[in-house]
């Protein structure tokens, strides 16, 4: 005994639960290792930081060192996890450095996906998933005009309205047939759809890009219909692979994510996973939320008293000012239907079973005032 | 009045809006809020806010 809790990653899952340990117990040493710089940023914050004025800079909340001392943990930056030895209760590190844990946790996060396309010009497709991806993004931009999201989620939504709030020209493409396909019924789709356009946002729906060439200066996407549009600089959006490999070579249990239980633990006693990594009772989370709760049970089953998390209703804030929009996305095996409101101010659409029980909600525009009201109403995630 | 970001998730407490929803009235001041109010949109404790700029 006497080795640390070893945290793998430095995201906010990592963060999170260094944070909530140390709030509980000053004592047990943490080891946190990252593969990039190690510093503490809001991740969320990526998507709007150019209306907000914010630089890649002024986004890094503390640096490594900073963080450090402020935490009282070891962090050890640039440093890559390439093997779980469950049997000695060690990492290996890619230059063969074995650093030994009493608990292991793994906050690994997910990588942007990345679609398999055709044509010279995919290797300059960008992509944001972190800090470093964003000041490259951000370097990207300097000059150009128009830009081109494959991917009308959560973050190629956000990115568009910052975009497009900070006066470039904005193409949006996604295959499905309106934005946020799978957060909103499609009148919620319409309608954010209607309000980003009036913010300058071009769609390109029902739309398949087969291939990205460099045509002079300029990126070319061609999609499947034969249509193509020009851009300037093309960013991928189109949903997250979470990271399981790892766990997945260490003979730990994985279907989309790292399966883990209640205490947040794999089928090894020792090691456990949280945040977008993590699949808890079959639901994958990659929100905020669901981190802070994961972090504080776990913090807790850490520091020897075993904890279950609970999850409480989370509605995901979805961030795009032309469109105030908080969804809670329901759990869609459970028998139900929506039932929705438009009006012109907004949208108010509710997931409700046979017996008339609220089980999720989108609500846009000016509906989003009656998001505490229904919240309350709502069945916990995770009981 | 002055502002506080949510240093996890990026919301904003204004004082003067307060967080009415959450027994926080509108013009309360970031150091009367209780100490056991937590960030509406992700749950993390006041400790975790940094300031912004008025």
């Amino acid at each position: 005994m006497g080795n640390p809790v070893v945290i793998v990653g430095s995201g906010l899952a990592g963060y999170a639960v260094a944070r909530e340990l140390r709030k509980i117990n000053s004592e047990i040493p943490i080891t946190m290792l990252s593969a990039d710089h190690g510093g503490f940023y809001s991740k969320p914050m990526l998507s709007n930081a150019l209306s907000f004025g914010k630089t890649p800079a002024s986004i890094l909340n503390s640096d490594a060192v900073q963080m450090a001392s402020q935490l009282k943990i070891s962090i050890r930056p640039h440093c890559r996890v390439t093997a779980i030895d469950q049997s000695e209760s060690a990492v290996t590190l890619v230059d063969g450095e074995k650093i030994f844990y009493d608990q292991l946790v793994l906050a690994l996060g997910a990588d942007q996906v990345r679609l398999p396309l055709q044509g010279n010009g995919v290797a300059k497709i960008l992509t944001v998933n972190d800090l470093d991806d964003y000041q490259n993004f951000r370097e990207a931009l300097i000059g150009k005009k128009r830009i081109s999201i494959i991917g009308a989620g959560l973050i190629g939504c956000e990115f568009a309205n910052d975009l497009a709030a900070s006066g470039y020209q904005v193409d949006v493409i996604d295959i499905s047939a309106q934005p946020l396909g799978r957060l909103l019924p499609p009148a919620g789709g319409a309608f954010i759809q209607q309000k980003l356009e009036a913010a300058g946002v071009a769609f390109h729906l029902n739309a398949t890009t087969q291939t990205v060439d460099q045509v002079e200066d300029q990126l070319r996407l061609t999609f499947a219909s034969g249509e193509s549009i020009d851009a300037d600089l093309v960013l991928s959006s189109v949903g997250l692979r979470l990271r399981t490999q790892l766990a997945e070579a260490a003979g730990i249990q994985v279907n989309r994510g790292i399966v883990v239980n209640r205490l947040l633990q794999t089928r090894f006693a020792n090691i456990y996973a949280l945040g977008d990594c993590a699949e808890i009772e079959s639901k994958v989370l990659p929100f905020v939320m669901p981190i802070t709760h994961a972090a504080r049970a776990l913090a807790a089953t850490l520091a020897g008293n075993p904890t279950s998390v609970h999850y409480p209703a989370m509605p995901v804030m979805v961030k795009t000012p032309a469109c105030p929009t908080v969804v809670s996305p329901p759990d869609f095996s459970v028998q139900g239907e929506w039932h929705v409101e438009v009006d012109t101010d907004g949208v108010k659409a509710l997931y409700r079973d046979e017996t008339g029980n609220l089980l999720g909600y989108a609500l846009l525009g000016a509906a989003t005032k009656e998001k505490n009201n229904l919240t309350t109403q709502l069945p916990a995630v995770l009981i | 009045m002055k502002k506080f970001q949510c240093n996890i998730c990026g919301f904003i407490y204004d004082e003067a809006v307060g967080d009415p929803e959450h027994g926080v009235k509108a013009g309360t001041r970031w150091e009367d809020i209780p100490e056991n109010w937590a960030c509406p949109e992700c749950g993390v404790d006041k400790a975790d806010f940094e300031m912004v700029e008025i």
